[in-house]
């Protein structure tokens, strides 16, 4: 089986005005193919740089970055992933099936199929009722919904979403995560999923990816021996299992088991 | 975005905060701006009658300088007059038409004019602008000069325009002397349309041109897909703008070129006659209001047509 993200001693610094930001500084990491790992960190320790480096929105300073074994670029002109970014980014012109066809359009998919295709996404993300909507009729949950759909639209086997649940309230994100675990156990699809949120972290992945800033570089990586066939629902949270694995993130976080202000409110 | 969430499993599907009433109240708005309209007109006819009346023969002065009219039916012909007038005869020759007739034949012409004019200047307008968007450096060798050809008056080219155009002749085809008043009405449309699409299609978030990024979307595709819908509510404005100025051109070049079948010449020649028949100099002003108000309902109908485009603005 292929990886479908290896990143090998990457290194990213932004030159600004003000001097250097050294956002990333030797980071490898391995991403499986149908693996979902999370990344979590406090604000600003480069989690989005490294996904954006993965999506080829970024170029490393230093380092590779291969998405199932080609260069980043490649990758992103082949269509090998799917993005979701904190905000919906949906286009307010356009309908809910619109906003979910619109790569299938910019790719040439042929009317009947992409008609097809959108009934399918929407129904999956429980959207078929509004399919006619614009994006400015649905709550934010939905809006996201539709931002979801969209990244799958082309059956990704790579999956990056930069804290896509970040902007909702605690019952529709966990609502969304229950949702997400079960589309991508449906597609396979690996997931690179940026978090601050340690329970959304444990609850989805198969590894959580510990990160710290200034510069932004990997300080743990934690296996949740949660597996992809394991219901993601209430019970798992009620879990020993996984309150043991949210406390150990959290302790990789603070460098001890204590909970610190540091992560809260962000 | 406050309803509550749905779940996707549930049978009762989730309603959107929809406007169910829309259609009724955007009747009942229009109603309003109708009724609105109408006062204002009705206000202004009030306003220069009671003006009329009230003030003093001489106009008022402060200084030197005379700061309203005078009140003379020579300067203020009372509105029922100029209205009358309207369904009297141009002159007093006995098979003339009435002033109505003529000012109106005269307007749709210009009308004619400042829309050829409009569409050359839209569409320049348009292409410079996206020549701008996608190459910085014209940008920054084109905008100056865009800027620049504002400041060339009007009356000073006109002529020039009105010259050259004389001496071109193709394979038996003239220049035609309104082509050079429609070149001329262009020349100012196409300014506000060139910086208002530049503005809009520069407008769009970065997540959506990252968006397209990731999509390997071609130039082409992120101008047709994503920048130039965003870019309508700027180019809404701007066409606006345009249409004005190119019925303000058409007017001006009319008279600068000396032009004869259009409201600008009758507006030169009735206001010649003003002293032995001030009502009628008012006619022709009405009817390059007309084409004003013509132009700005077309430009709205356009906004109407595209409201999809619209929903950030707050309507
Ligand atoms: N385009 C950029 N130019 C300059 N600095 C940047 C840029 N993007 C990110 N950074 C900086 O890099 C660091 C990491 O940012 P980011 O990856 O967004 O962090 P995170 O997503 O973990 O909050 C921050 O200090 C941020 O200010
Ligand atoms: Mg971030």
């Amino acid at each position: 089986m292929q990886d479908a993200v290896r990143i090998e001693g990457v290194s990213k610094t932004f030159v600004t005005r003000s001097g250097q930001v050294h956002a990333l500084a030797d980071v490898s990491l391995t991403v499986g193919e149908g693996e979902f790992v999370s990344l979590i960190g406090p604000s600003g320790c480069g989690k989005s740089t490294l996904m954006r480096l993965v999506a080829d929105l970024e170029q490393p300073t230093a380092g590779t970055v291969e998405v199932f074994g080609k260069t980043a670029r490649k990758a992103r002109v082949d269509q090998d992933y799917g993005i979701a970014f904190q905000q919906a980014g949906l286009l307010p012109w356009r309908t809910v099936a619109a906003n979910i066809a619109l790569p299938l359009e910019i790719h040439g998919v042929g009317r009947r199929e992409r008609r097809s295709r959108v009934a399918e996404l929407a129904e999956m993300v429980g959207l078929s009722d509004f399919a006619d909507h614009h994006p400015d009729q649905l709550s934010g949950g939905m809006q996201q919904r539709v931002a979801i759909a969209r990244a799958l639209a082309e059956r990704p086997r790579l999956l990056l979403m930069d804290e896509p649940f970040g902007a909702l309230d605690e019952m529709t994100r966990e609502r969304m995560q229950s949702e997400l675990a079960r589309i991508t156990a449906e597609t396979g699809a690996a997931v690179v999923f940026v978090t601050h949120s340690i329970p959304e972290a444990v609850f989805l992945s198969d590894r959580v990816v510990v990160m710290s800033p200034r510069p932004g570089r990997i300080t743990s990586v934690i296996t949740t021996g949660i597996g992809r066939d394991t219901a993601r629902d209430e019970a798992l949270r009620e879990s020993p299992a996984f309150f043991e694995k949210v406390t150990e993130v959290r302790a990789a976080l603070h460098g001890a088991p204590v909970r610190s202000p540091a992560l809260e409110g962000r | 975005m406050t309803t509550a969430l749905a779940d996707p499993t549930s049978p009762v599907p989730e309603t959107a905060p929809v406007a169910r009433s829309g259609h009724r109240r955007t009747w009942v708005a229009r109603l309003r701006a109708a009724v609105l309209g109408l006062l204002g007109l009705v206000g202004v006819a009030g306003l220069w009658e009671g003006y009329k009346a009230v003030g003093p023969e001489e106009g008022v002065l402060v200084g030197e300088n005379r700061v309203l009219p005078r009140t003379t039916d020579l300067a203020m012909p009372h509105v029922w007059d100029m209205v009358q007038r309207l369904f009297e005869p141009v002159t007093s020759l006995g098979d003339a038409e009435p002033l109505w007739r003529v000012v109106l034949d005269a307007s749709v012409v210009s009308l004619g004019i400042a829309t050829v004019g409009w569409l050359v200047g839209t569409s320049v307008g348009l292409l410079l602008a996206v020549l701008m968007q996608r190459v910085r450096i014209a940008e920054w060798g084109l905008l100056p000069w865009i800027v620049l050809s504002q400041t060339v008056p009007l009356i000073a080219f006109a002529p020039v325009v009105r010259s050259w155009g004389s001496r071109i002749e193709i394979a038996g085809w003239e220049w035609p002397s309104w082509l050079s008043v429609a070149v001329i009405a262009s020349y100012l449309a196409f300014f506000p349309v060139a910086v208002g699409a530049l503005k809009g299609l520069q407008s769009p978030d970065r997540i959506h041109t990252e968006l397209l990024r990731t999509y390997a979307a071609s130039a082409t595709d992120t101008l047709r897909k994503v920048r130039i819908p965003a870019a309508v509510p700027y180019l809404l404005p701007a066409l606006r703008l345009g249409a004005a100025s190119a019925v303000i051109g058409t007017v001006v070049a009319e008279v600068s070129t000396g032009y004869l079948d259009g409201v600008g010449r009758l507006l030169v020649s009735y206001a010649g006659q003003a002293s032995g028949d001030p009502a009628k100099a008012w006619a022709p002003i009405f009817g390059a209001i007309g084409l004003g108000l013509v132009a700005a309902g077309f430009v709205a109908l356009l906004g109407a047509l595209m409201r999809n485009y619209r929903r950030g603005e707050a309507v």
